[in-house]
């Protein structure tokens, strides 16, 4: 008996917060982050004006009235009136519409494809592996309008294929980032006890490593939205994107460039839309990125 | 060495053989028939017959991918629908505009972004860090096609300093030329100039707070020392990667600003192209861009050993 010494096992337990007391923390969270907080409230103000727009615009957005043509701002039309007197802000509020659905649609596009993609290829491993991110590492290479420019050649223009070659684009990131999380948990002991109690890879999957593989995508989705916003301005403007007469913030730009000398607020507006949902978007991305990721806000 | 050199090249080559399989697979293996996109309803058959020969579409998907990869080989792009001239000629004769635009593009990224980066890393949480970043947050949400008309309305319209559009060629004059460029260039860079800003302060930060540096500092070098000759050397490898996308993006955004300031550039005849549903045209340059973002980005695999012996040797 000697040589036993006597262990105590102690355990301890943390008495998990109420909901009222986890959801305050995040708002002091919330509040202290100042990027987080100005991000927040712009992204907020954008979802807002694209409702908004659904049910109400001070003016048709879609209405032309010639004798109002080219107007600037003023206490009827706000933003002033376009080349066809349709009145800029209403047109502007529901380009919100558009640079939401392309940025909800095609970030959706390349997480979904992304996600299962790189779960394969991380879960699986060996030649699969190699395959994918070989296909992976030359889709890397190729800017969304290089492969929007290929598909709007063969398709025609329209909103829905810009939103597919963004999205296809963004696959790649969403793909690598989830193989590199899986990877590293699939060796984890957590994974490896579920194995061992006979889970399944799908239950492996689904219910051990992809939800701790949340938080990165959740992190790399809103880093790659306001980039689907600035992309569709772009096809947009180059007339690839949303077709007229809808309103979209790229198109307005392009209709506005040749009355620069007598309408320049005219193209103002659709720009300082387009730079504060990008600029929302980046903040909200960054404050995110430095509440899930301390390691990345140490570097800030 | 060797072995570092055999597989970036091998990884190369791989990358290549997709973007181009990419490229052609988009085109060819799309429901409906090329020939009826490219001729429209009003093409007759026999026309429609003859375009089906002249693109080889009457042959296995993979023989004529193979034919057309051998064609692109050698520069045999195709022949242009639309100006009846090979494809490969006229992307020539487009390259003096496109390219000095993304050179003197990257070049002002590169002037501006490294030394604001650096400056922002050495002023840590001081007025020229906060300055430097709310610069490069407002440069990263403005798109260089808006950033391009507001500096047309400022410097065209209003200064008249320079050209709101068009391009003097270089055989005209060369100051001319330049000068057709500088605003699309500046619109184009500044985007570019934002991300490397910060990109270049939080590689700075990070090796800034690595053990040599501090080893370095408790030896008595002064700031200046440490940050050059200590932290930069090694932030090196960010700030590369970092261009090498950047190239790409540059030249993929001079499509866009091409067509805002009416350059005839590759943007211009790409954009041309599909309006007239040029498919060999539209093909011969997309697939023409993503090889020279490919080699860019080769260049940079190769740089890193260079820059650091370590990747060599692993």
């Amino acid at each position: 008996m000697a040589g036993l010494i006597p262990v105590s096992v102690t355990i301890d337990t943390v008495p998990s917060r109420p909901p009222a007391r986890r959801r305050q923390d995040w708002l002091a969270k919330l509040l202290a982050h100042k990027n987080l907080l100005i991000g927040s409230c712009l992204t907020g103000g954008l979802l807002l004006t694209a409702l908004t727009s659904l049910l109400y615009t001070p003016q048709d957005p879609l209405a032309i009235s010639i004798a109002d043509r080219l107007q600037g701002p003023s206490l009827v039309h706000w933003f002033g009136t376009d080349q066809f007197g349709r009145d800029v802000l209403s047109r502007v509020m529901l380009g919100a519409v558009v640079s939401m659905s392309v940025g909800v649609v095609s970030v959706g596009i390349g997480l979904v494809a992304g996600v299962v993609l790189g779960m394969l290829s991380g879960h699986f491993g060996r030649a699969l592996d190699e395959v994918l991110m070989r296909f992976m590492d030359a889709l890397y290479g190729f800017p969304a309008i290089l492969l929007a420019l290929l598909i709007t050649a063969v398709f025609g223009p329209g909103i829905f294929l810009s939103m597919v070659a963004i999205g296809v684009v963004n696959i790649p990131v969403f793909a690598r980032l989830t193989r590199a999380n899986f990877l590293v948990l699939r060796e984890r002991d957590f994974v490896t006890a579920a194995r061992a109690l006979g889970a399944s890879d799908a239950k492996l999957i689904w219910h051990h490593i992809l939800p701790n593989v949340m938080s990165p995508l959740l992190v790399q989705a809103t880093i790659s939205f306001p980039n689907a916003i600035l992309a569709e301005a772009g096809l947009s403007y180059l007339g690839l994107g949303m077709q007229p007469p809808h309103p979209s913030w790229g198109y307005m730009l392009k209709e506005a460039q040749p009355f620069l000398r007598l309408a320049p607020t005219y193209a103002i507006f659709p720009g300082v839309a387009i730079a504060l949902a990008v600029l929302g978007c980046n903040l909200l991305g960054d404050g995110l990125r430095d509440l899930l990721d301390p390691k990345v806000s140490r570097q800030r | 060495m060797r072995r570092y050199l055999a597989r970036r090249v091998i990884a190369f080559a791989i990358t290549l053989l997709l973007v181009s399989f990419v490229t052609f697979v988009v085109v060819y293996v799309i429901p409906g028939d090329p020939a009826e996109i490219i001729l429209g309803t009003e093409g007759s058959p026999e026309a429609l017959a003859a375009l089906r020969t002249r693109l080889g579409l009457d042959r296995p998907l993979l023989l004529q991918y193979l034919e057309w990869l051998k064609h692109a080989l050698i520069g045999n792009l195709g022949v242009s629908i639309q100006y009846d001239v090979p494809v490969g000629q006229l992307i020539a004769s487009r390259l003096p505009v496109t390219f000095p635009l993304a050179g003197l593009a990257i070049s002002l990224t590169i002037v501006a972004g490294i030394p604001l980066g650096i400056l922002a890393a050495s002023r840590h949480r001081r007025p020229g860090d906060v300055g430097t970043m709310l610069f490069s947050q407002l440069g990263m949400a403005i798109p260089s096609f808006w950033a391009g008309l507001l500096l047309m309305l400022l410097f065209s319209v209003y200064l008249g300093w320079f050209p709101a559009g068009g391009f003097t060629s270089w055989a005209e004059t060369p100051a001319g030329a330049l000068r057709s460029l500088v605003l699309p260039a500046v619109a184009l860079g500044l985007v570019q100039t934002a991300v490397l800003t910060r990109t270049t302060r939080s590689a700075l930060l990070e090796v800034l707070r690595e053990e040599y540096v501090q080893t370095a500092r408790s030896k008595g070098l002064s700031d200046r020392l440490v940050l050059y000759k200590h932290a930069l050397k090694n932030s090196f490898i960010t700030i590369v990667t970092l261009l090498g996308l950047q190239i790409g993006h540059l030249l993929a955004g001079s499509i866009i600003i091409e067509n805002v300031f009416y350059l005839p550039g590759l943007g211009r005849l790409v954009l041309g192209a599909i309006g007239a549903r040029d498919l060999p045209v539209v093909q011969g340059v997309v697939l023409f861009m993503a090889t020279v973002i490919v080699i860019v980005n080769f260049a940079v695999d190769l740089l890193y050993g260079w820059l650091d012996p370590r990747i060599r040797y692993n």
